[in-house]
């Protein structure tokens, strides 16, 4: 007959696991989008087309000190003329609490595809930009990016 | 609230020629991801669109997500066909509205 004799050690390490645990769970996000969230959300903005890599470049810093204002610009090559322009352009993240970025819409007016703006971002992570053409065509470029401070967080640690 | 915009963009321009706007505005942008001290959830509170019109032809548009900056700032192109006004308009969470105007001749 085998009985259940729990040492002190056993007691001790058990203590320590369930405390490690309990850590990995505040230390956490509230909440946090995955790279399949992203993709969902990509899906749901451009429906079922294919986007090719290519004409879209995604410029930003490939480490960044403080997450909190990040600047990145996105250029597409295109004639921008009457009958060949961007449409819109969107930016997307990985690990934001939310999936979208930014959606700029533009036209031929626009003269030039290119847009600037400053982001948050929550930690290292990949950032997808994808170019909405005038002929129904979807092209995008990813970017790596290394956040030393992330955004959003300062308040849970 | 009063925000401060501030929109850079040349006086005068070639007829034809793609020139530079650039745009600020003082804003929060408050994601609603974030606790108070006292655990309580901030709600949200940021801008949600903004809109660049040209003569009252709308000419460049965002979308913002609480993943943008604080004070959002915007750098976008057009081309100067004529001369004019250019119109500005951020909107956003809890009734915000900002329009400003700035003025370009076009030769």
């Amino acid at each position: 007959m085998e009985r259940l004799i729990i040492t002190r050690r056993d007691a001790f390490i058990a203590g320590s696991l369930a405390v490690a645990g309990a850590a990995v769970i505040t230390c956490r996000p509230a909440a946090a989008s995955t790279p399949g969230q992203m993709e969902t959300a990509i899906r749901s903005l451009i429906g079922e087309a294919e986007v090719r890599k290519g004409k879209v470049t995604l410029d930003l810093p490939p480490l960044v000190e403080n997450g909190n204002t990040v600047p990145i610009t996105v250029s597409v090559d295109s004639p921008m003329t009457g009958t060949n322009y961007v449409k819109a352009i969107h930016v997307f993240n990985e690990k934001n609490p939310q999936p979208n970025v930014i959606s700029a819409q533009l036209g031929p007016r626009a003269g030039k595809a290119v847009v600037t703006t400053r982001v948050r971002l929550a930690g290292t992570q990949k950032l997808t930009a994808i170019a909405e053409m005038s002929d129904g065509s979807f092209w995008s470029d990813t970017q790596e990016v290394i956040v030393t401070l992330a955004a959003c967080l300062e308040d849970l640690i | 609230m009063a925000a401060r915009a501030l929109i850079n963009l040349p006086k005068t321009a070639k007829r034809g020629s793609v020139i530079e706007i650039k745009t600020l505005i003082s804003h929060v942008m408050e994601t609603g991801y974030r606790h108070s001290t006292e655990g309580q959830a901030i709600p949200r509170d940021i801008i949600t669109s903004f809109t660049a019109k040209y003569e009252g032809e709308e000419i460049f548009s965002t979308t913002f997500y609480p993943a943008i900056a604080a004070n959002p700032f915007v750098t976008f192109h057009t081309v100067a066909e004529k001369s004019g006004t250019l119109t500005f308009t951020w909107e956003g969470d809890n009734g915000f509205s900002v329009t400003e105007e700035a003025k370009i001749v076009v030769a």
